[in-house]
């Protein structure tokens, strides 16, 4: 079967890419766009794994078709930081030791950016059924929970 | 001995040298490398739990456009043909569901699954052995026709694999003299490691016969040892370079994949890429045993348990080799006992075959005793805590397996958790509290480190443990400590089979403790050797140079009038003074010493649907010198969680056939954030000796005393026990609709 142009706009950039019908955006990204931050864990929407956003709402990209980005803004852990410097939850992570084995994290941190986007003040069960999607097998959640705590915190004071 | 140094890194809390490559996404991971001109292979798997091969036929798959190479078992050299082997690639049976029976190599991986549908195989469906029960019974159906238990051939062949027993006094005698005697039965389910990131690598393999495997393992050389083995190839004609890894818990100690993708590069002639899905995970890579474990205790009114006995059956899956052994070894470990009784069982079911999960084999024998020792507590009106204290193994104790203990913590975190605030609180209305005790060996073996000094003096540690939980970091830290110098001028890295010397797997809890050794016998070699070139620059003897604070300076009493050196120094001059500073220790660690850990929880009940909720959870455990705390509490608070979800929800549902029915992760439910409290940590030191800082590995014991705690405080708001695990809502309200 022939594949499908698709033109779509990933972390502020304009990519085009062909794509199979059955590949995933999950795929699109790792496959043909070398965007392999964004992980696998499921390919079940399970886990999270692979959260990115699309149009600015936390999608896990292994339940969305490829072709479906076409035309739409994709945002992936490769571009939450800025050029110079780490955004603050990806700092508060390293601070809190909210990672071990590292793989469950950019999935994490793109939904953690993406809650403290909307709601900068949320309490600890905000925050634990916000990222209830993210399965991470390493930490049991309590570092992570304590960082992005202190993530919104620390941006509270800044702004 | 490290408790009299004034320690300047360890202990600090810095961030992981890899640490930014893994909040940015930049970080390699097993399924993240691709090669020029690779090619995806995928596996066909068998759809019985118990059938005989009688043909595969690939010709129609070979003859599909973009279809590279296909293989199945009998591809694989009869040489390696070893459990191991079997398992990767089925011979003349499949013994479980899911069972690897043939694999194909295509241009795309859908293409590759495509073809896997034109594979035809030839199959007489046989009895499915799936329970313990079952295979021990009289007549049972046989997984192996040639297995025969310990392999005493003069006996019919049997399930059990192989039998074992510890046995120390009289435990009749014992039993006499107890005022009180409890004996119960527990089943713990088939649960999985939940490594979040698939099975995956990459294998490319030249003409001349040499292969190059890109792999996420918990061990690399073992991946060489192991793929040489199943192929019949030499170790020096395979280099492993091992990836990040996104969680093993042990179950990335062997290998599934890696000979499969070896043998279809040298049959296509393209680096092979192999990945695995969720379902293939659950269906066929390492869960870990389902047990039945029947305790008996008996113990005087005072507390003093006078015998205990455990008769502890484990399934293997379809090939020998469940963790019984340890699960034996531990059951009584925290016990100081004069008469007792432990017998193991190795059986087989057809099931995948099951592979390491942190302690191996510790958490299911280890619930039925500290469940049972709850009850003796409730039996004799005694707090738990205070009942483990009256009997707890301590310095000198003789283990039930043999040695006799050197420095331990039990009695230190028991009474560490005695006086926990979180333990002295009055628990609420409706919660029920739960104690139970954990324990681990720790293992040592071998291990390798290198120590380089750029011409800058920066430090660069290279060994060959995967990083899978912080311990670059830990390396860092002890070598910034052993040399003096600031720990953000050392990096770390995990080198392949042929960038660095000889290491074991990380697992056993073996890491920090093993391999961080070597790294501080290789900063010490570091040292020795920036002494002798101090002493030359100087004109002084070398036993006239100290090393004090990242300096060498000539030792007091020493007329020297001379400015100390920094390894900086020592290094921009190293070519004047001999060569690059380049420090090396290789060894095999022994002495690694146990960790122990107190564990208590509170929950709740909600006795209309039978859900528990964690409301509380602490963990004590002794980590003998904490060289990172937060990535020692990480190791506890993980661990702690898995040892919940296994307690609370977490099990293999097979249907009559021997399918398991929820091979997913919106199934097999692992616990979420929303599931969980926060998880308080106190870490006692009680330091190892056999290790310089005191270290004792951290990362197994936390999965050991979670499930009975749970179990514990499940039973003391239920008002009786729900002795099998797990104690998920459908359980539980069935139980009390039984008891209403």
């Amino acid at each position: 079967m022939k594949k499908i142009h698709v033109s779509t706009t990933v972390n502020g950039q304009q990519e085009e890419a062909l794509c199979e019908v059955h590949q995933s955006l999950l795929d699109l990204l790792r496959d043909e766009l070398g965007l392999t931050g964004t992980k696998e864990g499921c390919g079940t929407g399970d886990c999270g794994a692979c959260t990115v956003l699309l149009d600015g709402r936390l999608v896990c990209s292994c339940l969305v078709l490829g072709v479906e980005a076409e035309g739409k803004e994709v945002t992936t852990i490769e571009g939450i930081a800025e050029p110079d410097s780490l955004h603050v939850v990806q700092q508060k992570f390293l601070e809190h030791a909210a990672l071990q084995c590292g793989i469950c994290t950019p999935g994490f941190i793109v939904a953690a950016k993406a809650l403290l986007d909307k709601n900068p003040d949320p309490d600890e069960t905000t925050i634990r059924y916000w990222l209830a999607g993210n399965l991470c097998r390493c930490t049991g959640y309590d570092k992570i929970v304590r960082a992005v705590q202190d993530a919104a915190q620390e941006l509270a004071q800044s702004s | 001995m490290a408790e009299a140094v004034d320690l300047k890194a360890i202990g600090t809390r810095p961030i992981r040298p890899d640490g930014v490559d893994k909040v940015t996404g930049r970080a390699n991971f097993g399924a993240d490398m691709t090669l020029p001109g690779m090619v995806h292979a995928k596996v066909l798997r068998s759809p019985y739990a118990h059938a005989r091969i009688k043909n595969v036929d690939l010709s129609k798959a070979l003859e599909m456009d973009g279809v590279f190479a296909a293989i199945c078992g009998r591809d694989l050299p009869e040489e390696g043909a070893n459990d191991l082997s079997i398992n990767i690639l089925a011979r003349d049976k499949a013994l479980y569901h899911g069972h690897a029976v043939a694999a194909v190599a295509a241009r795309t991986p859908a293409l590759a699954e495509q073809a896997l549908d034109l594979i035809e195989v030839d199959y007489e469906e046989l009895h499915p052995v799936l329970s313990i029960d079952d295979a021990i019974a009289d007549g049972a159906t046989l997984v192996n026709e040639n297995m025969y238990t310990n392999g005493d051939r003069s006996q019919p062949p049997s399930n059990v694999a192989a039998k074992q027993k510890f046995e120390r006094g009289d435990v009749e005698k014992g039993f006499a003299e107890a005022d009180v005697v409890v004996e119960e039965s527990y089943r713990v389910p088939t649960a999985h490691q939940g490594y979040i990131e698939p099975h995956a690598c990459i294998a490319t393999i030249n003409e001349a016969g040499r292969a190059t495997v890109w792999c996420c393992t918990q061990g690399q050389f073992d991946v060489r040892s192991m793929t040489a083995g199943v192929l019949n190839k030499k170790v020096s004609d395979i280099k492993v370079i091992p990836s990040e890894i996104g969680g093993g818990f042990g179950g990335k100690t062997t290998i599934y994949l890696e000979p499969v993708a070896v043998k279809l590069s040298e049959i296509s002639g393209r680096p092979v890429k192999m990945v695995m899905n969720r379902e293939e995970v659950f269906r066929a890579t390492g869960p870990t045993s389902a047990t039945l474990c029947r305790i008996k205790v008996g113990a005087k009114n005072d507390g003093t348990i006078t015998a205990a006995t455990a008769w502890l059956a484990y399934e293997a899956g379809a090939f020998p080799g469940a963790p019984v052994g340890p699960g034996c070894m531990s059951v009584l470990a925290p016990y100081n006992l004069e008469n007792l009784l432990i017998e193991g069982l190795d059986v087989v079911v057809n099931k995948p075959k099951v592979a390491a999960y942190r302690a191996p084999g510790a958490p299911q024998s280890m619930h039925a005793m500290e469940c049972t020792i709850d009850e003796v507590a409730r039996k004799i009106g005694m707090d738990p805590i205070d009942l483990r204290l009256k009997n707890a193994a301590d310095e000198g104790t003789v283990a039930p397996y043999g040695p006799r203990f050197p420095a331990i913590g039990l009695v230190e975190c028991l009474k560490a958790a005695r006086e926990h605030p979180n333990y002295l609180s009055e628990k609420g209305e409706g919660v029920g509290r739960g104690v139970a005790v954990g324990f681990w060996f720790n293992i040592g073996m071998q291990s390798s480190a290198e120590v380089r000094i750029a011409e800058n003096g920066a430090v660069t540690i290279m060994e060959g443990s995967p990083d899978i939980g912080g311990s670059r970091a830990s390396m860092c830290l002890m070598a910034a400590e052993t040399l003096g110098v600031s720990y953000e001028t050392i990096n770390a890295h995990v080198g392949d089979t042929e960038a660095t010397g000889f290491c074991n797997v990380t697992g056993g809890s073996r890491t920090t403790f093993a391999t961080g050794l070597a790294v501080v016998q290789a900063c010490e070699d570091i040292i020795a050797q920036c002494k002798e070139r101090a002493a030359l620059t100087w004109d002084l003897d070398v036993d006239q140079v100290d090393w004090e604070d990242g300096k060498a300076v000539p030792k007091p009493g020493v007329n020297a009038d001379v400015q100390p050196l920094s390894l900086a120094d020592i290094a921009r001059s190293a070519g004047r003074t001999g060569g690059p500073l380049l420090g090396r220790a290789s060894l095999n660690a022994q002495g690694p010493g146990a960790s122990f850990s107190v564990n208590w929880t509170d929950v709740t009940l909600d006795r209309d649907t039978g859900k528990v909720d964690v409301l509380a959870f602490t963990a004590v455990q002794d980590a003998g010198r904490a060289i990172h705390p937060a990535y020692v509490e990480g190791q506890m608070q993980g661990g702690a969680v898995q040892g919940l979800g296994w307690a609370l929800n977490e099990e293999y549902i097979y249907d009559q056939k021997g399918v398991m029915e929820n091979a997913g992760f919106l199934d097999y439910r692992v616990p979420v954030a929303s599931d969980m409290p926060m998880i308080e940590c106190q870490i006692v030191e009680v330091p190892n000796p056999s290790h310089p800082y005191g270290v004792r590995g951290v990362g197994e014991t936390p999965i050991v005393a979670p499930l009975a705690a749970t179990s514990n405080a499940v039973r003391d708001v239920l008002g009786y026990r729900i002795n099998d695990l797990p104690l998920s809502p459908p359980r539980v309200l069935a139980s009390l609709d039984e008891s209403n």
